[in-house]
């Protein structure tokens, strides 16, 4: 970075590396990382489904869940920068907040209707009626 | 402001800042935008539990494999994975104060989206073309609503991000534009990380069901 930069980025209020725990940054490098990474874990998913190279559909199904996973941390990481130092660790204490509150609604919500399909809306097969 | 004198003697009263030490504007407003995108994060996690919910059922009507065509997803991915990298190009030339620069690939991103909702909006006419329509079965209603809803964020932040590209003409890369791009930043990333979920749980999982 040269002096003049410097000095403009000193007039637009020190938008620097403060180091009072505010927003983080991302370098050229950190943002190519993550497209690289990004661009794998999106073809292999959609390669596994589109030409089902896999015969076991619940097999291909859990390695497309886990690859979704993967590839949202490494969006929150390398795109959105999270980390535990940013604001102090309150951005990461509210996603752990919404992590927990998105997985008891998710996996609540799911187990519950699952259970009232299967236990409520029996299949009557009439030809077995005496 | 108050200024605190401590005294160690016990009798001598005892002074403490009252104030809250000042902030400087716009401190805080990363942290805010944040707790928003985690309680637009809790509407979209609704909206896939229903979908999780209802995506089964088709009331005799057409199925995800009737519907989708894996290619224009696969291609509508494309575009938005573009679109984040060359926002987070914008981010890197506006922290070098490159004005230029940072509206090139401000107006590149633009097109990206702009592409995403085309292809999403030639496969909802498709679809409805189709007799697919969100009154059809609970499958598509849920389909439509959460596709829709993610559709109708991106759409926003295209409005967005073409305001600010107009105050960054006008007022250049001042300290509160730089602020507002920061922010559209981590909206942009975030409707990403939404639409992983969206390609994996409704596409690729609807594909195989």
């Amino acid at each position: 970075m040269t002096t003049e930069a410097r000095t403009l980025e000193a007039n637009a209020g020190g938008h620097g590396h403060d180091d009072h725990g505010g927003a983080a940054h991302g370098s050229l490098k950190s943002y190519l990382i993550g497209f690289g990474l990004s661009v794998v874990l999106t073809a292999v998913p959609f390669w596994l489904v589109m030409t089902g190279t896999i015969t076991d559909k619940q097999v291909t199904a859990l390695i497309v869940l886990v690859l979704a996973a993967v590839q949202i941390v490494v969006h929150m990481v390398y795109f959105l920068h999270m980390n535990t130092r940013s604001e102090n660790g309150w951005t990461m204490m509210a996603m752990i907040f919404t992590v927990i509150m998105v997985v008891i609604a998710l996996t609540g919500s799911l187990w519950v209707m699952h259970h009232l399909n299967v236990n409520m809306m029996p299949i009557h097969d009439m030809s077995q009626m005496p | 402001m108050t200024v605190a004198t401590v005294s160690t003697q016990s009798s001598e009263p005892v002074f403490h800042v009252i104030d809250e030490h000042a902030h400087p504007e716009g401190a805080s407003t990363m942290l805010g935008f944040w707790i928003y995108l985690m309680s637009d994060c809790l509407i979209f996690a609704m909206l896939f539990a229903t979908y999780g919910v209802l995506g089964g059922n088709y009331a005799a009507g057409p199925a995800p494999k009737d519907l989708f065509d894996l290619k224009l997803v696969a291609l509508n991915t494309t575009m938005l994975l573009l679109s984040s990298i060359t926002y987070g190009f914008a981010m890197l030339t506006m922290e070098k104060s490159k004005i230029g620069a940072t509206q090139a690939w401000l107006a590149i991103t633009g097109l990206f989206g702009l592409a995403f909702l085309g292809i999403e909006l030639t496969e909802f006419a498709h679809m409805i073309h189709e007799g697919a329509t969100p009154q059809r079965s609970a499958f598509l209603s849920s389909f439509f609503t959460l596709v829709g809803t993610h559709g109708l964020h991106v759409t926003f932040g295209l409005v967005w991000l073409v305001t600010l590209m107009v105050q960054t003409a006008r007022f250049g890369l001042t300290e509160a534009n730089r602020r507002r791009l920061m922010c559209l930043s981590m909206f942009w990333h975030f409707l990403d990380v939404v639409w992983i979920g969206v390609f994996t749980f409704v596409y690729l999982l609807g594909m195989l069901r």
